[in-house]
């Protein structure tokens, strides 16, 4: 498993669940210990990678669900996955740009 | 066929929304059946084509997985069949595998998986056109080269898009039977990849992406603009509700005309075999068993092919992803999956086929808590019994203020009870029986396309098909039974009373009565629900032959609502109501539950805990009604 801390920059790096609709971003990491989940240890981690979400994608929250902005949908390079915040939480990214000024 | 036994065996794997049933109904046409796996309810669609070189080749299409690694019982039967780990089912001779060419780097990585496995793959790059459009320029020897695997461009959706992916199974046979089939080991070195090896893969997909694609495929900007809005907060919701009142609104409109022709015909056909065949017992099997009670389920057909054309169009255009995102906080508060609105939605037609539709649901535990609340949407077989007894006991006029009729706030009342005991129900499982986080929602949106008529068409007779069979089969059995409770044994010659209250079905309504007494039922009542177990309405008629009424259809409805309002107290009619928003009264939405889960355990528990409920609720009911009342 690889976590923030192998990563240069661990201090900069955010959980892709915090971000905001518009906001974009590069994965560096991927860390499911702190997510609650019915699943097997390593098997959410191993599923967000297999739908693209690991090191290296470029991501960009596209939208944001109702109530409460969950869940979201995010582009990853070409394509496009909803997931809920909670499990998106498991993703450590770079925000390259914040969100958008609201209308 | 023994020939068929022999011929080669090419199976279709790749990511959902890759396109891959397009592939297959282009390749076999109609030429295709659908059938059950052994052991699991995952459909197997099987199909024959003959190839250009003249070879008959049968092509398997499997459940689309972005892993080998199964997550639902779906994706199981994909890795089984694919690893030859099926009973019965022998390792195919080579690997289709069709990849969505707009977005190779998520479908190249199960393409890489698949290779480790030994098997002749060939890579089909699916809606090619669509991936030019958006920009993509591919260099397919290349690619080829790369991934050491034979490499063709389809667009399964235009006639003559899959000759080159033809052409390639031909080749590809050809280079098996010279090296010779037994080449191929028959238990494959696959093991289930870790976070490591997947990293590995993805690596080796992006090298190879960078070797072959000279310009990469831009992002669909027409599902962008589109999703601001159908994804809005607000709006988005807004248009799902719209299209949800909309499907509705079809399933009753549209199929009204068809049920009526069904109807008319079935009453005919009836009529035809009361007058052709000497009375007796077979007769009677044959129109009150037979034509009586097949014929009350064959009857929403039309509703559920006009639900089906909704659900299938929602589908393939993509927007059913959207929904189940938009949707997915809200249920979850019940602890409901966003993906369990359809299945409920269809309930409300036919709980059968909302049943079925719960296929969809990933987890079981979630799929179970779907599927168990699916019968308190009130079903359009309750309606009958529903009419009568507000048109015999509830005044028709009108409250608050002259707006809104009382019969009408009161079937209101009823459908609300129904759901909001189901999300009750719902609520209570997922947090008891069925604990547990729910199943995380990673979930591909596809970009939007248009539904073709043709996959359209095939899946909805595909549908219009398992439906009828069952009807056929499981239902035709239950009927029989049914009808066989109520007739025999048949009346003394002196009998004052109707023949049914002789028969074994009125001599367990007689048994019952002293149990629903305490909820305010008399024996006639009783009596009627045991035949009504094979459909709901059919209580309505039994209701009418009790009370000694020859009337039929709308006559019968108008004088039996006065004789009940006679002959019942208002408390006895409230507890009557009460008791089929929750009762299990219908043996064909337990027979679609067992088969569905393949248990015989949770029909088991749905039988209990609906018949529970509805004897509490009733038991309250008349009990409040009759201290209000004073009777």
């Amino acid at each position: 498993m690889t976590s923030a801390l192998q990563h240069p920059h661990p201090t900069t790096a955010l959980r892709l669940g915090s971000l905001r609709k518009g906001a974009t971003a590069e994965i560096v990491g991927l860390d499911d210990s702190a997510v609650a989940s019915a699943l097997q240890p390593g098997e959410l981690e191993r599923r967000l990678i297999e739908m693209g979400l690991v090191e290296g994608a470029h991501v960009e929250v596209l939208h944001e669900g109702f109530p409460k902005r969950d869940p979201i949908a995010v582009r990853v390079n070409d394509h496009t996955v909803a997931l809920r915040r909670a499990e998106a939480d498991a993703v450590l990214v770079l925000v390259l740009t914040t969100e958008r000024r609201p209308r | 066929m023994a020939a068929d036994d022999e011929a080669p065996r090419v199976a279709l794997v790749g990511n959902p929304n890759s396109g891959k049933t397009a592939v297959f109904n282009a390749i076999t046409g109609s030429r295709q059946k659908v059938a059950n796996y052994a052991g699991v309810t995952v459909e197997k669609k099987e199909g024959v084509f003959v190839s250009p070189a003249g070879t008959r080749v049968r092509v398997i299409d499997l459940p689309g997985t972005y892993s080998l690694r199964a997550r639902s019982p779906d994706e199981a039967v994909t890795r089984d069949v694919v690893l030859g780990r099926m009973d019965g089912e022998e390792v195919p001779d080579a690997i289709v595998f069709v990849a969505d060419a707009t977005n190779l780097r998520l479908n190249l990585r199960l393409a890489l998986e698949l290779k480790s496995l030994g098997r002749p793959i060939i890579l089909a790059l699916n809606m090619m056109d669509a991936a030019e459009k958006q920009g993509l320029d591919i260099d397919a020897a290349e690619l080829s080269a790369e991934l050491g695997m034979a490499v063709v461009t389809t667009v399964a959706v235009r006639k003559g898009g899959v000759e080159s992916l033809l052409d390639q199974i031909d080749r590809t046979i050809q280079v098996a039977e010279t090296e010779g089939w037994s080449h191929v080991p028959h238990q494959c070195g696959w093991s289930e990849p870790g976070s490591r090896e997947l990293r590995d893969y993805t690596r080796e997909v992006e090298r190879i992406l960078a070797r072959a694609v000279r310009s990469p495929a831009k992002p669909h900007l027409a599902t962008r603009r589109l999703d601001t809005v159908l994804l809005h907060p607000v709006a988005g919701l807004a248009i799902l509700f719209a299209i949800l009142f909309l499907m509705f609104q079809a399933v009753f409109t549209w199929a009204e005309l068809p049920m009526e022709l069904i109807d008319t015909g079935l009453a005919a056909l009836s009529a035809w075999l009361t007058g052709a065949m000497p009375d007796g017992p077979l007769r009677s099997l044959l129109v009150d068993g037979v034509i009586a009670g097949v014929g009350s389920v064959v009857i929403f057909l039309p509703q559920i092919l006009v639900l089906f054309f909704f659900i299938q169009l929602l589908e393939d255009s993509g927007y059913m992803a959207r929904a189940a995102f938009l949707l997915d906080k809200l249920m979850g508060g019940v602890g409901l999956h966003g993906r369990a609105f359809i299945p409920l939605l269809s309930s409300f037609a036919c709980a059968v086929p909302g049943i079925m539709a719960a296929r969809t649901i990933e987890n079981r535990a979630d799929r179970i808590a779907t599927i168990m609340i699916a019968p308190l949407m009130t079903c359009s077989a309750r309606l009958p019994v529903y009419t009568l007894i507000i048109a015999a006991f509830v005044p028709d006029r009108a409250v608050l203020g002259g707006w809104v009729g009382l019969q009408g706030l009161v079937m209101f009342a009823l459908y609300a009870a129904g759901i909001l005991s189901g999300l009750l129900v719902a609520f209570v499982i997922k947090h008891s029986v069925l604990k547990g986080v729910r199943e995380p929602l990673l979930m591909q949106l596809p970009a939007y396309r248009l539904p073709r008529p043709r996959n359209v068409a095939l899946g909805l007779y595909d549908r219009g098909k398992a439906f009828l069979l069952r009807a056929g089969t499981t239902i035709f059995a239950l009927m029989v039974l049914v009808w066989f409770l109520g007739s025999f044994p048949a009346p003394p010659p002196e009998a004052t009373e109707p023949a049914i209250r002789y028969s074994v079905a009125g001599a367990i309504g007689h048994a019952l009565e002293p149990l629903l007494a305490p909820i305010g039922f008399n024996w006639q009542i009783a009596l009627a629900l045991v035949p009504g177990m094979a459909a709901r309405e059919v209580a309505v008629g039994v209701l009418g032959t009790i009370y000694a009424l020859s009337e039929a259809g709308d006559a019968l409805q108008g004088s039996l609502a006065a004789v009940l309002a006679q002959s019942w107290s208002l408390p006895t009619a409230l507890s009557l109501l009460a008791w089929y928003v929750f009762a299990p009264q219908c043996l064909a939405t337990l027979g679609v539950v067992r088969r569905e889960l393949n248990s015989r355990f949770w029909p088991l528990v749905m039988f209990v805990f609906l018949t529970a409920l509805a004897y509490g609720a009733a038991f309250a009911t008349f009990r409040v009604a009759s201290a209000l009342v004073g009777s």
